[in-house]
This record gives structure tokens, C-alpha cells and sequence, in this order.
């Protein structure tokens, strides 16, 4: 494996309210190399955005408190965009890192014609007239798939479709070539069908540009169709990290396993009902002690002590390259996922 | 666009005519008798009569209008022989009062409240926008606080009670000369005199004005600021200043496009408070005087509808240059 591109350790958000600190994101650490992309999966609230909007120092600094690392291995230097001054950190986004959000429908800027906006990009990095601005617009819309780019690169944001905007905001997010693109749940705002070539639309983009690739998304199906490698979080932590097959065939956290058992499938239509996880994420104000899972667990009476309880467990690496969070021995792991329903 | 424009511009000249036509019926049955307005004591009943024919009050109330239609249009002319005298077009009507054509009234006093109304405009405008800028990026600091002072303040205070106090300061150290007080100065001219003219009645009017504009271009930009569109620029990688001047302000400032023009609108038809504490011999005053002192309801109906004109007009040139700003309207 190439040696990673970003190097996220032990980051922490949380953000003071009046009701109390909300701890968004805790102690996340995980590499991204170059080529490489990342599925971050999780249900709403997990802290998924928050670490990436960390990465690329988008959190206002005056209402996040953020402590750890985010190192990113540059030609020119590591730098540190968690302690970076913020004129330093900006000057990486965009051009080291980029990003593409959720909602296409309001990501893009409504009073300006999408050339310009994607010109604004590239003229931030770039030495040339705004007409070279634009020129270069069309080519990244070509590349990425509008047709009649040349036409287009006049038009305003509600011209475009759905797809077609998220298109233009990874067009715009690749203008200047970045190294590491932050895709916050680029589907989720789109139709079923809009989503896969979106996805097949970043996955070669990736190839073209040799990027590393941080994908969020709350969706296993996007997951199984790109990612390299998944980490799952839950309650503002990582549960489980592995590689993409080790996720689908050994999940070893009974929150993947659950998570895996709650995608609906065509080929099991034996009448069952969608097993879901019961119950309802802990509030992250006010984590329960040991295991944030615990109260949703059907497994945890099967740890000895109340240790679920007590002892917040630690990501172990139960099989080789596979980190896992959760005090149940293999064993019992490995039980609950051949007989999903029983055990759960 | 063009379909668009004729359009807009065919329902404003109905809303005109509609005005016009309610206003002049209006008039046309208030308990007042013009043509007994016009002698005073020396009135008999033929003197009446006489002037009301030479007023055309004699025929029904429709060809009034259509006499008052054709003498914006072609001139008028009032009484035969030697009393006989006329108003060229535009012919809004002849005031008994003054002696005088309407439009030659409105010609001297349109260009005091267009200067009062221009002046005050664009410092409220500026002093608004700006410190509601400033608010809005200082959220909670104490630039924040003292703009919500400076709200309050101007949001309470009527303009009788800011516009006195203002006239009485200038006064007291002797800025102002009580005596030319109101003078008509053209800019053309003299644009020092002129300006030092209006300075007093402009921060009058700003002051009243500039602390909605204050509170409105707060929030705006405080809610722009989180929106989508916002987070993506600053994920682009610009700096501080040229999202809030490229990205955050646009947004945040094209519905101000909107009150500002009508706001502009209906200082346009006169401000009478201001007029009337500062001497100034705007179409405020005008009206006040027509309607309180003199009945002079020639004038009245053309303040009136020149009011009614201004605010239709201006929301026609609002909405044409909100397509130009906000591209989601352009009609295709």
C-alpha cells in the first residue's frame, strides 16, 4: 500500500451549548493514500460530516472546539490543517482538498452562471483571463459529462438538474486538480438512477486525477460500489474500519451487522419482515458510559461483568486489518452474523 | 423580455388610469364646492356660478375626467375673453389659491423633494447597509450591540421629534441661517450651497430610514451566511472578503433592492414632517398646505396621483432590475 495522503489522529469536535458539550466527533484516526477512497458510513448524527468539515477547516473556530491532528502529506510538506493558521489552511482548500456536499440543489451559488463559478475556482490557483476561466469551465464540464458544455457554461444553477448540478459541482471541485476530494453524501439528494452515474462519475475522476477519496454516506449499497475501505462510526466514534469485502462478508460490530441486516434485498423476498436496529441513537450531549451501542445491543447480556457498561471498549484489531469496537469475543461475533435475526 | 415589458408597461398605465379615475371621483363628491372656494367673501351666487363654469365644474363628472385626460395631453384652457388664460400641456388643472397652473407648482417643487428625497436616500442606504454589514460580521460584539441601539433609536423616534432636535442643534451653533432656511438652491449652479441646503433635512430622513435598512441587512446576511452556497465558497478556497463582498452580499442585499425603491417611491410624493420642519418648499408642503389651508383640490388630485404614479412606476423599475440581479426571475 502507497503511504497515505491524509493522516487524521485522535481528531475530536465538539461544539459548547447551552444544553452542554456536544461531542460531535471523538477521537477519530484514519489514513486515505492517493487512488484510494474511503467510505465513512454512519446514520445521521454519527459525526460524519463534522470530521470532514474538520479536515478541510470549515468549522467556524470560534463555536467548534477541535483538538488532533489532520496531516496532510504534501509535495512542499506535512501540514497540520486541525493547528494550521487559517490563512495557510485555506489556501489548501480547493486546491489540495475540495469538497462536494450533500445538496446540489443549493451548493451552488444561485446569482452566478456556473462558468463563473467554476472560473472563480480556477482563477484562485491559476494565472489567466477570465475568458481562459471559462474556457477551461467548458473543458471540466465536457470531462465530466454535460453535454453541450460550451452552451451550458452561461447558465444558472436552476437551469441544471439535479445530477447535472451535482455534476458541476464536482467539476468545479476538480478544476484544480486536487489530491484529495471529500465527497459528504454526493448522492443522497439524488434519484436512484441519477445516483450510480454520479458514482461511476466520481470513481473516474479518481482514476483520471490520482486522488485520494473520503466518500460519507449513510447508504452500504454506495459503499459496496466504490469504497476501498469503511469506517463505520456510531455516537461520534469509529466502531469498526476494514476493507470493503471484510465489511460485507465479517462485519465484526453488531451495529454493521445490524446495519447490514437492515438493507432491504431482492433476492430474500421470503416474506420476513426489515429487521431494524431498535431504538434511537444516544444523545451526544450526554453519552452513556462504556459502549454508546450498549442500550440498542442485543448481544451485550452475552458479555460477562456488565463490562458494556462500565468499560468503553477499544478498537481492537480482531482479524487482521480489521479494527473492531466491541468487548464480544470473535466467537460470539462471528455467531451473530451467520444467524442474523436469532442472535439479534 | 420584450413581450414581458409591454406587458408590465400596459398594467401600469391601467393602474395609473385607475388611480387617477378614483382619485378625480373622489373629489368629485366631496362636500366641498371649489367653485365657492375661489371668492372668498366677495362670493354671490352668479360670481359662483360664473367661476364654476370657468373651472368646468358645470358639466357631469365624466367629462371632467375626459376634459382632464385631454388637457394632460394638449393643454387647457380656462374661461373666454379677456378672463380667458391657459395651461400648457401637461395641464394637471388651475389652482384659484395660487394663481398659478398646477404643473408650474409641481415644476418648482418637484426638484426640492426629488433633491430631499435622492440625498437622504443614498446616506440612509449607506449608513444602513453598512452598519448592517458590520452587525452582522461582529454578531454579539459590541459593534453588534451598538448598532441595535442606533435600531431602537431610529425605529422609535419619530421624524417631528429627530427632525426639531437636528433644526434646533444646527441652529444653536449657527449652521444653518434661519433666514435663507429653505431657500431654493439648483445644484447646477451652486452644488455646495445646495447640498448644504438639504444636509440637515437629508439626516432627518436617513436617520428614520437607515435603521430598518440597519436590521434588515443584519439578518439578511447573517442568514446568507449559512447557506450552502456560502460553505462551498469557502470550500473553494477565497478569502473572508471576497465572500462576503462577491458572494454573501449579493445575496443578502437583492430584496433590499425592492424596499429601498419603494421606500424611494413614497419620498418621491413628498415628505411632509421634513418639508414642512426644514421650510422646504417640496410637493409635501404643497400638499399639506392644499389640503389644510387652502382646499386647493386641483393640487391635491395631482399630488395624489403623482404619489400614486411614483410607487407604480418604481415597483415597474424594481421588478425589471430584480430580474437583472436575481437571474431565477428572468423570465425565459
Amino acid at each position: 500500500m502507497t503511504s497515505p495522503f491524509l493522516e487524521v489522529k485522535n481528531l475530536t469536535v465538539s461544539f459548547p451549548t447551552e444544553d452542554g458539550l456536544v461531542r460531535a466527533s471523538n477521537d477519530i484516526s484514519f489514513t486515505v493514500a492517493r487512488g484510494e477512497t474511503l467510505a465513512v458510513v454512519g446514520e445521521s448524527g454519527s459525526g460524519k460530516s463534522v470530521t470532514s468539515l474538520a479536515v478541510m477547516g470549515l468549522h467556524n473556530r470560534r463555536s467548534a472546539q477541535i483538538s488532533g491532528e489532520a496531516i496532510l502529506h504534501l509535495e512542499s510538506g506535512d501540514v497540520d490543517t486541525i493547528s494550521a493558521p487559517e490563512d495557510v489552511v485555506r489556501k489548501l482548500r480547493g486546491k489540495s482538498m475540495a469538497m462536494i456536499f450533500q445538496d446540489p440543489m443549493s451548493a451552488l451559488h444561485p446569482y452566478y452562471t456556473v462558468g463563473d463559478q467554476i472560473s472563480e475556482a480556477w482563477g484562485l490557483y491559476n494565472e489567466g483571463s477570465k475568458k481562459d476561466g471559462i474556457k477551461r469551465a467548458i473543458e471540466m464540464l465536457e470531462l465530466v459529462g454535460i453535454p453541450e458544455a460550451a452552451k451550458r457554461v452561461n447558465e444558472f444553477p436552476h437551469q441544471f438538474s439535479g445530477g447535472m448540478r451535482q455534476r458541476v459541482m464536482i467539476g468545479m471541485a476538480l478544476v484544480n486538480n486536487p489530491s484529495l476530494l471529500i465527497a459528504d453524501e454526493p448522492t443522497t439528494a439524488l434519484d436512484v438512477t441519477v445516483q450510480s452515474q454520479i458514482l461511476q462519475l466520481l470513481r473516474d475522476m479518481q482514476k483520471e486525477f490520482n486522488m485520494a477519496v473520503i466518500l460519507i454516506t449513510h447508504d452500504l449499497g454506495v459503499v459496496a460500489e466504490v469504497a476501498d475501505r469503511v469506517c463505520v462510526m456510531y455516537a461520534g466514534k469509529i466502531v469498526e474500519q476494514a476493507q470493503i469485502d471484510d465489511i460485507y462478508y465479517v462485519p465484526d460490530h453488531p451495529y454493521t451487522i445490524g446495519l447490514l441486516n437492515s438493507i432491504p434485498r431482492v433476492d430474500q423476498l421470503d416474506g420476513r419482515r426489515l429487521l431494524a436496529i431498535p431504538g434511537q441513537p444516544p444523545s451526544l450531549i450526554s453519552l452513556p458510559t462504556g459502549c454508546a451501542f450498549r442500550a440498542r445491543c442485543s448481544l451485550s447480556h452475552l458479555v460477562p461483568n456488565n463490562l458494556c457498561a462500565t468499560k468503553v471498549p477499544d478498537l481492537d484489531e480482531k482479524l487482521t486489518g480489521h479494527f473492531s469496537r466491541c468487548h464480544l469475543t470473535e466467537a460470539q461475533l462471528s455467531k451473530a452474523r451467520t444467524a442474523p435475526g436469532d442472535a439479534l | 423580455m420584450l413581450k414581458y415589458l409591454v406587458r408590465r408597461l400596459s398594467a401600469t398605465l391601467l393602474v395609473i388610469t385607475l388611480v387617477s379615475m378614483s382619485v378625480f371621483i373622489i373629489f368629485a363628491y366631496l362636500p366641498m364646492d371649489p367653485a365657492r372656494l375661489t371668492c372668498g367673501k366677495a362670493c354671490t351666487p352668479p360670481i359662483i356660478e360664473a367661476n364654476r363654469h370657468r373651472l368646468g365644474l358645470d358639466v357631469p363628472v365624466q367629462i371632467q375626467y375626459g376634459r382632464f385626460v385631454k388637457g394632460l395631453f394638449v393643454g387647457r384652457e380656462y374661461g373666454e375673453g379677456a378672463a380667458k388664460f391657459e395651461c400648457p400641456a401637461p395641464a394637471f388643472g388651475y389652482s384659484f389659491n395660487k394663481h398659478e397652473c398646477v404643473a408650474t407648482l409641481i415644476a418648482s417643487a418637484f426638484p426640492v423633494t426629488f433633491s430631499l428625497a435622492i440625498g437622504a436616500f443614498i446616506l440612509w442606504l449607506l449608513l444602513g447597509v453598512s452598519l448592517g454589514v458590520l452587525a452582522a460580521k461582529r454578531q454579539g460584539k459590541w459593534q453588534d450591540k451598538a448598532s441595535t441601539v442606533f435600531v431602537l433609536v431610529g425605529i422609535s423616534l419619530p421624524t417631528f421629534i429627530s427632525g426639531i432636535l437636528i433644526l434646533l442643534l444646527a441652529l444653536k451653533f449657527n449652521l444653518i441661517n434661519p433666514i435663507e432656511m429653505g431657500r431654493w438652491v439648483s445644484p447646477f449652479t451652486n452644488p455646495l450651497g445646495w447640498a448644504w441646503n438639504f444636509i440637515f433635512p437629508w439626516i432627518t430622513l436617513a436617520l428614520a430610514f437607515a435603521a430598518t435598512y440597519t436590521r434588515f441587512t443584519r439578518s439578511n446576511v447573517i442568514e446568507t451566511s449559512s447557506e450552502d452556497y456560502i460553505r462551498t465558497a469557502r470550500a473553494k478556497g477565497l478569502s473572508e472578503k471576497v465572500i462576503l463582498r462577491k458572494h454573501t452580499l449579493r445575496a443578502a442585499l437583492a430584496p433590499i433592492v425592492t424596499i429601498a425603491g419603494l421606500d424611494f417611491a413614497g419620498l418621491l410624493g413628498g415628505a411632509i414632517i421634513t418639508e414642512n420642519i426644514f421650510n422646504l418648499p417640496g410637493l409635501g408642503r404643497l400638499s399639506i398646505r392644499a389640503v389644510l389651508i387652502d382646499y386647493d383640490l386641483p393640487v391635491i388630485l395631482t399630488t395624489t396621483l403623482l404619489a400614486a404614479t411614483f410607487v407604480v412606476v418604481m415597483n415597474l423599475i424594481v421588478d425589471i432590475l430584480y430580474a437583472y440581479i436575481d437571474p431565477r426571475v428572468r423570465v425565459a
